[in-house]
């Protein structure tokens, strides 16, 4: 396993330049970072100072290699529109997108998971049917249709909840965290939903047809021929092994969630990384834009790794060929 | 017949179709005593694996007993739903399936899958569990049982995990044990120590054994009494030395005619004339007269006789000279 560990981290670290080396590419066509800096005022002479000071005038493979070199000691430059080091705006903004992205994971998780083991084993029955029809505008409607509809029953119509913002947050170290008060956790239920909607339904929908696979199979019938009870019979064989081809696509829509908070975030103005990485775009603010698409992919990696080595704990037969068994 | 488990009478189980009605399992009548062991043969689909899947309550809907009576230790079971069957499932009847490679879930040890089938229908302690655990697995035959029990389906063989499948399908002590095609998945050098194995247990325990195989050497080697199937409905019945030897329904006699033997030195095969017919054309008379080279009028026009003791279900019962 600690080879298989090992190869999997290189794998990443490699998926990781990639990642930059595309988006580092990107940024040329995204428009000149100085034409936004500078003010009406400016002369020839001032724009050039300000290209050499940034290093924009230098070829692409040494921005890109001093990038990689500042990235590597946790120094992503500073932000040309707010003068301050991205490192440290991050940092600000993070917590609030991962608690929004955090509570929808879970919202997915567990709602997806026990509505798809429902719809399965009660397949023909009327609150099952319901499920599976109310599901399809989870995957038909786009994300921030469903939030502008959210905000509009809940937050307009009914006024029961905010339509904007994180509420009140509670700052505990370098965390800002809107678990503590009430217009905190009140605030992250509908962009929760909203982000977490498409995923619930798309893991529902995984773990009813893979769970109706499961179901047919000869040891499930011989579970039966040996008198266990359907509980567990449907979540001590079952369920378990619906799991493995279900965790796999559980990790790519945790990163997938992380990702696509962006619309969230600008539907409900929420002050994640999101927002800021569509600020930086309209301002062509590179730093921060890199350090975004960095932060994205390591989180996307390092869940799919974690992924990885959770089909370890679950399928016995990954564990022998650890071991090299077989 | 003393100490009868299993009684059938009359059992006809039934799927509704959009084109009709089919019938895979037709009036079929058939005691098996504790300790013996009846072999249950015919082609496939001739419906012997439906009848067992009726008696343990496992048919897949739409398929439903229609008509007869199923009796286990003087109790009649055919009836029963839902909780009251399960009930019986594992702790009265014991079932083993044809493939031991997928019958057990790769995800548990075998350890688990044993102590969970107690634990439901034994009130027993885990530690005394975890101890007949081990104890059963020592009695099929699992080498180092102690150590193994924490070892999942994978890491067997195919032989080893049938014995494990019957040592799941004993440890609740069922008065009746279901195997469908226990060895027909098995190597050959297998299936022989498979077949010895459930004999055993089955002969100590005193368990009735239903064995249901298309393997005419299986019987021959396990079985006390037979029941010849085809196209649902019994074709004869009768002690396996008397069918095997003196067949009385020209269905056995065609049957035991093309089974390959070692010590026969012919080299071609007899084989029974055309195929079993499709469920939904079951001509009318006896099931058989169509293939059958001695059917008369009689054949096509009344149904066989139905049979629950050793018998055949023929109008017209081969005599021994008539078997060349």
């Amino acid at each position: 396993m600690l080879a298989y560990t090992i190869r999997r981290v290189a794998q990443s670290a490699l998926v990781l330049l990639i990642v930059g080396l595309v988006a580092f590419s990107m940024f040329r066509f995204v428009g000149d970072p100085i034409e936004n800096m500078l003010g009406q005022e400016r002369t020839i002479e001032d724009i050039e100072r300000l290209r050499d000071q940034l290093g924009l005038n230098q070829s692409f493979a040494v921005q890109y290699f001093k990038f990689l070199e500042g990235a590597a000691q946790g120094n992503f430059g500073v932000s040309y529109r707010q003068g301050r080091p991205v490192a440290e705006i991050l940092m600000e903004r993070a917590p609030a997108t991962l608690e929004l992205a955090a509570v929808s994971a879970v919202f997915a998780i567990v709602l997806g998971i026990a509505f798809g083991v429902l719809t399965a084993i009660r397949r023909d029955g009327f609150v099952a049917n319901f499920i599976m029809s109310a599901s399809l505008i989870g995957v038909s409607l786009p994300t921030f249709l469903i939030g502008i509809l959210l905000i509009y029953i809940f937050s307009v119509e009914l006024g029961w909840l905010p339509s904007f913002g994180r509420g009140e947050t509670v700052q505990i170290g370098n965390w800002s965290t809107g678990f503590l008060t009430s217009s905190g956790l009140q605030a992250l239920i509908l962009p929760s939903i909203t982000l977490g909607l498409y995923q619930m339904t798309l893991i529902m929908r995984l773990v009813r047809s893979e769970m109706l696979e499961v179901l047919r199979q000869d040891y499930i019938r011989f579970a039966r021929a040996r008198g266990l009870k359907s509980r567990a019979i449907n979540f001590r064989h079952a369920l378990k092994n619906t799991m493995v081809p279900v965790i796999t696509v559980i990790g790519l829509q945790l990163g997938a969630i992380i990702a696509f908070a962006i619309i969230t975030e600008t539907v409900f103005q929420w002050p994640g990384v999101g927002l800021l990485f569509i600020n930086a775009i309209q301002f062509v603010d590179i730093p921060v834009m890199a350090a975004y698409l960095m932060l994205i992919s390591v989180m996307f990696v390092a869940i799919n790794l974690i992924v990885d080595m959770l089909y370890f704990f679950i399928d016995p037969r990954l564990r022998v060929d650890r071991a090299g068994g077989h | 017949m003393s100490d009868t488990v299993l009684s059938i009478r009359n059992l006809s189980v039934e799927i509704p179709t959009r084109t009709g009605v089919v019938k895979p399992v037709d009036g079929v009548s058939y005691d098996i005593s504790a300790g013996e062991i009846l072999g249950v043969v015919g082609e496939s689909g001739a419906g012997k694996s439906m009848a067992g899947n009726a008696v343990i309550g496992l048919l897949n809907p739409p398929a439903h007993i229609a008509k007869g009576e199923i009796w286990l230790n003087g109790s009649r079971i055919d009836a029963l739903k839902g909780e009251a069957m399960r009930r019986l499932r594992g702790k009265e009847i014991g079932m083993v399936f044809q493939d031991p490679l997928t019958s057990l879930n790769p995800l548990l040890s075998i350890g688990d899958q044993l102590t969970e089938t107690m634990l439901t229908h034994l009130p027993i302690s885990r530690a005394e569990a975890n101890n007949r655990a081990v104890a059963a697995l020592e009695e099929v035959g699992i080498p180092g049982a102690a150590e193994r029990i924490d070892s999942y389906p994978h890491e067997f063989s195919g032989g080893m995990r049938q014995r494990v499948v019957i040592a799941l399908a004993l440890c609740a002590e069922p008065s009746l044990i279901i195997a469908d095609e226990p060895t027909t998945a098995l190597d050959v050098s297998v299936q022989a120590q498979i077949i010895a194995l459930l004999k055993r247990l089955c002969r100590d325990r005193g368990t009735a054994v239903m064995l249901i195989t298309h393997d005419m050497g299986v019987i021959a080697e396990a079985a006390d009494r037979v029941a010849v199937m085809y196209a649902g409905r019994l074709a004869e019945l009768g002690r396996v030395r008397d069918v095997l030897t003196q067949p009385q329904h020209p269905y056995t006699a065609g049957l035991m005619a093309s089974t390959p033997l070692a010590s026969a030195g012919k080299t071609r095969l007899h084989q029974i004339e055309g195929a079993m017919p499709r469920l939904d054309k079951v001509p009318d008379g006896c099931p058989f007269h169509p293939r059958c080279t001695y059917a008369e009028s009689k054949c096509r026009a009344a149904p066989a006789p139905q049979i629950s003791q050793d018998h055949a279900a023929c109008w017209f019962p081969l005599m021994a000279e008539k078997v060349s």
